[in-house]
């Protein structure tokens, strides 16, 4: 049997060399093939800042649509699964993620709030962040009042909860919204979509999820040690709610950019880290960089799907739960059915 | 360094378990706790590690009160061990041992060579290193525990406190986990278990405590504060005390509860 330390190894390059071969495929698909050359061509003079000498709608296609879509698709995918990795070490349970906790319908509400308000998207971004955290922030208070006998499990409970509470919140900013400007836009995004990645919402998008990742990378061996009990973090030296605390901030920033950008999108979270660890084992600093590569993958293939299977675009959300039901139920069963 | 209690009062701040309780934990000493169940043992314990703020009365660590040491330094010099858990990550022996590390090193850090050779020497006085790279779930309930107890040692702690170290492990693996904890009496570290079974006091400890409705029913040496007597009063029925002669001669003393008739 290979040590987790190779198997990680080896999975990072396989999952790196398959994630860019998938961003090359991503580029040249669509409603307008573009050959796999004059992506190359395109791109490579974009960097020197030259003209490629190619047909100007080529030029617009790969920098202007397809650039700014892939780049969002690999983002949020990494993203989530940062984020889901970090929750999942944070609530000591392998099968949590920003979904169940409630963090994206408290994102959702945020969002939805500033589209009702006509409001940037910092500000956007911004009410994303503060939903998610208010919804988490009630998550584990409500948790932590109760004190059941299976402290994961009132969690994942209140979690739900919680989430349809804010769901009803966003029923309600549906139900006054504008049937015919802010409603679309509302219910369009909740779908999760890429569609709306314009090249200067990126940067605004990518700024706080790399300082959330980083922080979290920063955190990584500490962050092993809240994946034991409190009593055992505790002694070990640990501040356990101020790292909590951190920790929660970093995952809920992250998760809020993303959702921001793109939309509630399930499963990616719960999914990709679990997988990550199953190949690697549990140790973050193993565990957050194969989940970055295997969650952008993920989505990319995903969003290529989502655009390329149908005469339409299907949203990149109803894909995820098609694949991310059988799979979660799969891995409960392998979890629990070991355990009885 | 002595960790000992002053007029303690313990508990939840809700419900007292137990008051006046003076004790004194120097290095060097094999202690057990002893005690029915709701007696107290793990809320003493946790009060004693720093988990628990006490009631009334302190718990000090040389002297100082425990609240009054940085988080940080009280994590170098009392060290829990808790009971093994099912639930624990799929992390490999050696990562979980290279936890007991974290104290000694800065929030941004990660493990370095000397923690990784920390790590190995407490897996190797338990005599699991072959197991180092094992994830925590492909070893025996046994193996996990004394892979607890090496992240205990690798924090370098003067205190050892233990919750239940034998619970829930089969004969043998009590059988195991006791003699490692016997062996590392050699390391001058005071150890603190406690444990549903005298047999296992009998067995290793220097010192026994005995927990009876929060408050200290009997403390002292080992074999004279085991006796049917205190054995008896203690659990609330009836228990003996009995040398056993193993077939190479070896002689050992054991519990043993005597039958009752049932009063109804």
């Amino acid at each position: 049997m290979m040590l987790a330390p190779a198997r990680f190894a080896l999975g990072l390059a396989v999952s790196a060399a398959a994630l860019l071969a998938l961003v090359a495929w991503s580029f040249t698909v669509g409603r307008f093939a573009v050959s796999p050359h004059d992506v190359a061509n395109v791109l490579w003079s974009s960097l020197l800042g030259e003209e490629s000498g190619l047909a100007r709608n080529v030029d617009a296609i790969v920098l202007q649509v397809r650039a700014p879509r892939v780049a969002a698709a690999l983002a949020v995918g990494a993203a989530l699964a940062a984020a889901g990795a970090a929750y999942q070490n944070l609530f000591k349970n392998p099968l949590v993620s920003p979904d169940i906790l409630g963090v994206s319908a408290g994102c959702s509400l945020g969002a939805g709030l500033a589209v009702l308000l006509s409001l940037s998207i910092t500000m956007m971004q911004a009410f994303a962040f503060v939903g998610g955290l208010v919804a988490v922030g009630l998550v584990v208070a409500i948790g932590t009042w109760i004190r059941g006998r299976d402290p994961i499990l009132t969690l994942v409970l209140t979690g739900v909860v919680v989430g349809s509470l804010f769901g009803a919140g966003v029923a309600l900013v549906k139900y006054v919204a504008d049937p015919y400007n802010q409603l679309p836009a509302i219910t369009f995004w909740l779908l999760g979509s890429f569609t709306g990645a314009l090249p200067r919402d990126l940067p605004v998008t990518l700024v706080p999820i790399a300082a959330g990742v980083a922080l979290i990378w920063l955190l990584r061996w500490r962050i092993d040690v809240l994946a034991l009990s409190d009593d055992e973090a505790r002694t070990l030296g640990i501040d356990v709610r101020q790292l909590r605390f951190v920790v929660i901030v970093a995952a809920t920033l992250i998760t809020a950019s993303a959702v921001a950008l793109a939309g509630t999108i399930g499963w990616v979270g719960l999914l990709v880290p679990h997988a990550a660890r199953l190949v690697t084992g549990a140790a973050f600093a193993r565990v957050l960089p194969l989940s970055l590569v295997l969650g952008a993958g993920f989505m990319l293939a995903v969003d290529t799907a989502c655009r390329t299977l149908f005469a339409t675009e299907i949203p990149p959300g109803v894909v995820t739960a098609f694949v991310g039901t059988p799979v979660f139920i799969a891995l409960l069963a392998l979890t629990f059915r070991r355990s009885a | 360094m002595t960790l000992a209690t002053r007029a303690l009062a313990y508990g939840f701040p809700s419900r007292t378990v137990g008051r006046d309780v003076d004790l004194a934990f120097p290095e060097g000493e094999i202690v057990c706790l002893l005690g029915p169940n709701g007696g107290g043992k793990t809320t003493l314990l946790r009060t004693l590690l720093g988990l628990l703020a006490p009631l009334a009365g302190e718990v000090t660590l040389d002297g100082k009160p425990l609240g009054a040491w940085p988080a940080r330094d009280r994590a170098t010099r009392l060290a829990y061990v808790p009971q093994a858990a099912e639930s624990y990550f799929d992390f490999s022996l050696a990562e979980m041992v290279e936890m007991g590390r974290t104290a000694h090193r800065g929030i941004f850090a990660t493990p370095g060579p000397l923690d990784r050779k920390i790590a190995r020497e407490g897996l190797a006085r338990l005599g699991i290193e072959r197991l180092a790279d094992r994830p925590i779930h492909g070893v025996s309930g046994g193996e996990r525990q004394l892979a607890l107890i090496a992240r205990a040692l690798a924090t370098q702690a003067s205190h050892l406190l233990m919750d239940e170290p034998t619970a829930s492990l089969d004969f043998a693996n009590q059988s195991l986990i006791l003699d490692e904890v016997a062996r590392l009496r050699a390391s001058g570290a005071a150890i603190l278990f406690t444990t549903h079974h005298p047999d296992h006091a009998l067995r290793i400890a220097d010192r026994v405590i005995l927990l009876r409705g929060g408050a200290v029913l009997a403390e002292g040496e080992t074999f004279a504060t085991l006796n049917s007597e205190n054995l008896s009063a203690l659990y609330g029925r009836p228990i003996d005390v009995a040398e056993a002669v193993s077939p190479d001669g070896s002689r050992r003393r054991t519990c043993i509860a005597r039958e009752s008739p049932r009063l109804n």
